[in-house]
């Protein structure tokens, strides 16, 4: 499976962020997008999500399943949690495995390996902002999706919710998994690094 | 046992967990005693047998404010004391007087079908007392509208306290609304004097009502307790949890 | 299916709970309802022949008020985004997220109309009538002026805006809703405008979700 770019321009508010990017990356591998604050990492990861138009250029996926688009293919992890503070822990992740099409694999089970199996019952709005992090990741685990679309996935979690992370993201890529991720901080596993923006 | 002794939820638990079953039971006895007398009352000349809705209706009426009043006493215990119990008790009074209020309108608009042929009419008391019921409705969604309650209570004090000052105006305002309009044909329920078969029964069943508000607030108060304690231990919970 | 389902299930669900605003439409219903006699005056029946009108009126007002938090609270917690992506189709969940909007918001004010057609002096025929209509026709309600809460939400605007994108897009439904309520108090031929109403809303079950999925498609950033 390959994820490629040609000649990406984005354009925020009639302002140029980048332009003639280029990229590519491979199953296995987990490519880091860095750079300066509004150099448009979190731009690049919506355009890959189809949530964003490219003002000129194309992202394409070689090797995926031919049935399904790119985004259908990929996990976004925002700033934005997408959780629910009215329902409880459960009910958000159980909600999200059925919209999202996952084979029943075990929610609890999965809650357990982000550590936050025993406030299953919890209203998501007593979390923390590390909580809710953590709460996001299991999405990635209860729905099985190649790519990972990931925005400063670390940056609320603590250092044991770190290591744990990279943990699951190393086992992703040995799954044959590709991560994307817009990020300042080293994420703890071998990475590429793609600079953008003025730096590029 | 002071009232500082009361203000303390633990001691309030216990309290009213002796206190409760002895207030229900006289609540009932007080109720049959009253439903007995209601029914054994004589009809009314002009209005018959459906005179007896009085001895539901009047004690609803009447809750249906001193709830209020019980709210706005409440109010200013949150805003001026911030007594700690305060709030629950505005929060517990919002739908029982709701229920008051409901059952007022239910039962003067039943009382009304014969004497107006129509189960509403535009009548200044009745009316006023419907907006009473928007205005609770009002305030349990501002309760609703917040998880927090601590944050909803200053807002519903001050919504409460506002509402006291406003009912006389809006009241007020409907009577002088309602004679600028009224049909000459609508009969004015009641009467300015009641007689002694009709005052004892009425007597009976607006404590046995009071004593069912008390009774009734006691329990819904426990129950707002429990229910921010079970909210705390949940936050407590969330809050070691990696 | 079960993702549809799951949808619509949570958006109920959580509509009902602490700080969800499904019974706040009611409670608007019946205050607009209720104001209604303090301009006209208390003739009921000036209030009876005005009943339809006035109870529309309340339900299309009462509705669009709600209407606004349909796509924004998903657009501010990033779940929106999720469902964009999603392998459901847009136009499909949009449909779901209006259908479950519908029966925590649209159902109520149907179930309120009894107690209100008994404060204009209503009589069963006429109120059965009236929420017949309602019943069919709040849906139309829904699914137009979901159209409304997508272009809001990619406006990132909403309240009053909405009110005026929607409003004129509702004038059908009202005409018909009215008509049909009217036909049948007078004993007109009641069939004729109730079918007419009943086409916008299954018109409305098309146009509403695609268009919503447009503009939510093109307008996300």
């Amino acid at each position: 499976m390959r994820l490629s770019g040609r000649g990406i321009r984005c354009m925020r508010g009639g302002r140029d962020v980048f332009s003639g990017l280029d990229f590519e990356t491979c199953a296995g591998e987990a490519l880091a997008v860095v750079g300066t604050n509004g150099s448009g990492k979190t731009s690049l990861l919506r355009m890959i999500a189809g949530l964003l138009a490219p003002a000129a250029g194309s992202i394409a996926l070689e090797g995926g399943d031919v049935e399904l688009t790119l985004p259908e293919q990929a996990h976004y992890v925002a700033h934005r949690d997408a959780l629910k503070p009215a329902l409880s822990v459960i009910e958000n992740l159980l909600f999200w495995q059925k919209f999202l099409g996952g084979d029943a694999s075990d929610a609890k089970g999965c809650l357990a390996t982000v550590g936050l199996d025993h406030a299953i019952h919890l209203p998501a709005a007593y979390l923390s902002a590390g909580q809710r992090r953590r709460l996001s990741i299991a999405r990635l685990l209860t729905v099985r999706r190649p790519i990972w679309l990931l925005d400063e996935p670390t940056n609320a979690l603590d250092r044991a919710g770190q290591s744990m992370f990279a943990a699951l993201m190393i086992d992703h890529l040995a799954r044959g998994g590709l991560i994307v991720a817009a990020t300042h901080m080293p994420l703890g596993i071998i990475t590429r690094e793609l600079p953008i923006g003025s730096a590029s | 046992m002071t009232l500082l002794d009361l203000a303390n939820p633990t001691r309030f638990l216990t309290l009213t967990s002796r206190l409760l079953p002895w207030l229900a039971g006289l609540t009932f006895v007080l109720l049959l005693i009253g439903l007995y007398q209601s029914a054994m009352a004589p009809d009314d000349y002009q209005q018959g047998a459906t005179v007896k809705i009085m001895f539901i209706h009047v004690p609803n009426a009447w809750l249906s404010m001193f709830v209020w009043g019980v709210m706005s006493l409440a109010a200013l215990g949150t805003l001026v004391w911030r007594h700690p119990l305060a709030d629950v008790a505005a929060k517990a009074a919002a739908p029982i007087g709701a229920c008051f209020t409901f059952l007022a309108l239910a039962t003067g608009s039943l009382w009304g079908r014969p004497m107006w042929g129509t189960y509403w009419e535009w009548d200044a008391r009745l009316t006023s007392v419907l907006i009473l019921f928007l205005m609770y409705l009002g305030l349990i969604a501002l309760w609703r509208a917040v998880e927090d309650p601590s944050r909803a209570a200053r807002a519903a004090a001050v919504l409460t306290l506002v509402g006291a000052i406003n009912l006389p105006i809006i009241k007020f305002s409907v009577d002088w609304w309602n004679t600028l309009h009224q049909p000459a044909s609508v009969l004015r329920l009641g009467g300015p004097t009641l007689d002694r078969a009709f005052l004892i029964p009425l007597l009976i069943m607006a404590l046995a009502f009071s004593l069912l508000f008390l009774t009734l607030h006691l329990a819904a108060m426990r129950n707002e307790i429990l229910r921010r304690r079970v909210r705390a231990l949940q936050l407590k919970q969330a809050s070691q949890l990696p | 299916m079960t993702a549809l389902a799951a949808l619509v299930r949570r958006d109920v669900k959580i509509a009902l709970r602490v700080g969800g605003g499904a019974l706040i439409g009611v409670l608007f219903f019946l205050t607009v309802v209720v104001l209604m006699p303090f301009a006209l005056g208390p003739d009921l029946a000036l209030l009876t022949r005005l009943g339809p009108a006035i109870l529309w009126l309340g339900a299309l007002l009462a509705s669009l008020l709600t209407l606004d938090r349909l796509f924004m609270a998903d657009h501010e917690d990033g779940s929106l985004d999720l469902i964009v992506m999603g392998r459901v189709p847009l136009e499909l969940a949009c449909a779901a997220k209006a259908l479950a909007h519908w029966l925590a918001a649209g159902l109520p004010l149907v179930i309120a109309t009894p107690a209100l057609g008994l404060l204009l002096n209503l009589d069963a025929t006429s109120t059965s009538a009236i929420g017949l209509t309602l019943l069919v026709g709040t849906p139309a309600l829904t699914f137009t002026g979901m159209i409304g809460a997508a272009l809001a939400v990619t406006l990132h605007r909403g309240g009053l805006l909405l009110a005026v994108l929607v409003l004129p897009l509702s004038i059908p439904v009202l005409i018909f809703g009215v008509a049909a309520s009217e036909a049948a108090i007078g004993g007109f031929s009641f069939g004729a405008p109730f079918t007419i109403l009943c086409a916008l809303s299954l018109i409305s079950f098309v146009i509403g979700p695609f268009a919503a999925a447009a503009s939510l498609r093109h307008g996300l950033d």
